[in-house]
C-alpha cells in the first residue's frame, strides 16, 4: 500500500492520477499515522506554504514518518514535501521540518552574481521559479534518478529551495545551484513536480514505485 | 537553465475546440482531449483549456472535458472560463487541472485571487488579462472583460500589479489588438507588463510563426508564450517550432 499524505496543502489529484497510470492500484490518501506506519511506501506531495506542514506535527504524522523511515520504508517528498525533509524554511521559521537532512530552505535571492562577457555582474532574479529547468550533476548511485540523462528537463514552480549538500542527488541552476533531488538510502525528495514533468517525471516515479 | 515555455491553448465551446479571429468568427478545430495529448506528445510545455463561452452564457466549466483531458496528461494543465468562486476552482482542480485561469471574475471580485491561492497555492492561480490599446502607448492599454466585450477603465499595468499583490502566480496577457491576426505578439505591451511584475508573464495573441515566438521572448521579455491556431490544422508542431526558436538564441526544452 502506498500512503499519499494529505495535509490540506493543494491538490493531490495529479499525483494520485499519475501513480495509478503507472500501475499503482493500492493507494491510500490519508492523514492517519497508522496508515503511514503500515505503508509499503510513503509519498508527501505538496505545493503551497511551508506553514501548512505544521499539520503533520499536529496530527502525529511527523513522528509516524520518523518511525516508518527508520524501519526502511521508502519515502518521497515532492516540492514542499522535499523542503519538509530539511530542518525548516525561512518561509515559516516557527514550523520545524523533519530534520532528516541538515540545512534550511531559503527564498531565491532577489539578485545574484554571474559571469558575463563584461565580467562579473549583479543580475536580477525573478521569483517564483516557474517552468522547465534541467537536472545537472546527477549522482550516479541515485536509485530515484536511475536512467535519467543529465540535462533532462523537469517542471518547477516554487520560491524557496533547499541547499546543496552531500545528500543532493541532482542540482538545478537558477540564481546558483539548488537541490533538485535529495536521496539518502530510503529517504528521497524532489523539488520539481514529477507528475507534471512528462517522460522524465514518469521515470522518476516509476523508479520510486520499483523500490 | 530555465527555459521559456511554449503553451498550446485550446479554446473550447460546447465540448469542441474552436478558434476565432479577434474573438469572433468561430470555426471548429476538434476534440479537446485528443488535441491536448497531441500537443503534449508534439512537445508543448504546457496546455491551457479555455471555455470561451462560459462567462457570458453563465455555464459552468466543462468538468467532463477537463477530466477526460487531464486523465493521461503529464505536463502542466490550466483551465479557465466560468470560474467565479473558490468552489468552482476546486471542482476544476478535482477534475485534474493544475492551475485555473480567472479573468472577469477576478475583476469583479479581486479577493477571489487570494481565496483560491490560500487553498491551492499561488502557483495555481493565473490571472488572465485581455488588453486593448489600439495604437496607444503600452502603459495606456486598457483591461477588457467578458470575452473582450466590456471595457473596465482599468490600465493593464495597474491591474497586473494588483493581481500580483493579491497573490496571483502568473499573468496570462492577451492582446486583443493582435489576437488571431498571426502577425506577431504585442512585444511592447508584454515587456511593459513583464517589467512591472515579478511573477511570470505568458504572452498571448498574434502568434503566426516561430520568429514571433523568438521575438516575444527576447524583445517582449515573456516567460512563456501561448498560441492556439498556429498548432491547429497541422501548421506546425511545438517541437519544430521550439527548434527554430532555440536557433534564435532562446533557451527551450529540447529534446522534448
Amino acid at each position: 500500500m502506498i500512503a499519499v499524505i494529505d495535509y490540506k496543502a493543494g491538490n493531490l489529484t495529479s499525483v494520485v492520477k499519475t501513480l495509478r497510470f503507472l500501475g499503482a492500484n493500492d493507494i491510500v490518501v490519508t492523514q492517519s499515522p497508522e496508515d503511514v506506519l503500515r505503508a509499503d511506501k510513503i509519498i508527501l506531495p505538496g505545493v503551497g506554504h511551508f506553514r501548512s506542514t505544521q499539520l503533520l506535527a499536529d496530527l502525529g504524522l511527523t513522528q509516524a514518518t520518523r518511525e516508518a523511515v527508520a524501519k526502511g520504508t521508502p519515502f518521497l517528498g515532492i516540492c514542499v514535501g522535499l523542503q519538509w525533509l530539511y530542518e525548516g524554511s525561512t518561509e515559516a521559521p516557527e514550523t520545524a521540518g523533519l530534520g532528516h537532512f541538515s540545512g534550511q530552505c531559503e527564498r531565491f535571492p532577489a539578485t545574484y552574481k554571474t559571469q558575463t562577457e563584461r565580467g562579473e555582474m549583479e543580475v536580477e532574479l525573478k521569483a517564483p521559479h516557474v517552468g522547465w529547468n534541467s537536472l545537472e550533476n546527477i549522482r550516479p548511485d541515485s536509485r530515484l534518478l536511475a536512467g535519467i540523462a543529465p540535462g533532462s528537463f523537469v517542471y518547477y514552480t516554487h520560491s524557496w529551495r533547499a541547499p546543496i549538500s552531500p545528500d543532493t542527488a541532482a542540482a538545478t541552476l537558477y540564481g546558483g545551484a539548488f537541490t533538485a533531488a535529495v536521496e539518502r538510502n530510503n529517504v528521497m525528495g524532489v523539488q520539481f513536480h514529477p507528475e507534471k514533468s512528462a517522460d522524465t517525471g514518469l521515470q522518476v516515479l516509476r523508479n520510486f514505485l520499483a523500490l | 537553465m530555465l527555459t521559456k515555455r511554449v503553451i498550446a491553448c485550446l479554446d473550447v465551446r460546447g465540448g469542441r475546440v474552436v478558434k476565432g479571429v479577434q474573438f469572433v468568427d468561430i470555426i471548429d478545430a476538434g476534440d479537446p482531449a485528443e488535441l491536448a495529448h497531441r500537443h503534449a506528445r508534439g512537445g508543448a510545455d504546457e496546455i491551457v483549456l479555455l471555455d470561451i463561452t462560459a462567462t457570458h452564457e453563465g455555464r459552468g466549466t466543462l468538468l467532463d472535458t477537463v477530466k477526460r483531458t487531464a486523465e493521461k496528461l503529464f505536463v502542466p494543465f490550466t483551465v479557465g472560463g466560468g470560474i467565479r468562486s473558490a468552489e468552482d476552482a476546486e471542482a476544476v482542480f478535482t477534475a485534474g487541472a493544475d492551475k485555473v485561469s480567472i479573468n472577469s471574475s477576478a475583476i469583479a471580485r479581486p479577493e477571489l485571487i487570494g481565496e483560491i491561492g490560500s487553498s491551492f497555492g499561488a502557483q495555481a492561480v493565473i490571472v488572465a488579462i485581455d488588453a486593448r490599446r489600439e495604437g496607444k502607448p503600452a502603459h495606456e492599454a486598457e483591461v477588457f472583460v467578458s470575452g473582450g466585450r466590456k471595457p473596465t477603465g482599468l490600465r493593464v499595468i495597474d491591474w497586473a500589479r494588483e493581481a500580483e499583490a493579491r497573490g496571483a502566480g502568473e499573468i496570462l496577457l492577451t492582446s486583443m489588438d493582435t489576437d488571431g491576426m498571426r502577425n506577431g505578439f504585442d512585444c511592447e505591451l508584454t515587456a511593459a507588463v513583464s517589467e512591472a511584475v515579478q511573477i511570470p508573464v505568458i504572452a498571448s495573441g498574434g502568434a503566426g510563426s516561430a520568429a514571433h515566438f523568438a521575438e516575444v521572448f527576447l524583445r517582449g521579455k515573456a516567460d512563456a508564450a501561448l498560441a492556439a491556431s498556429i498548432f491547429h490544422f497541422g501548421v506546425t508542431d511545438s517541437r519544430a517550432l521550439k527548434t527554430e526558436v532555440a536557433l534564435a538564441g532562446v533557451p527551450m526544452r529540447l529534446p522534448c
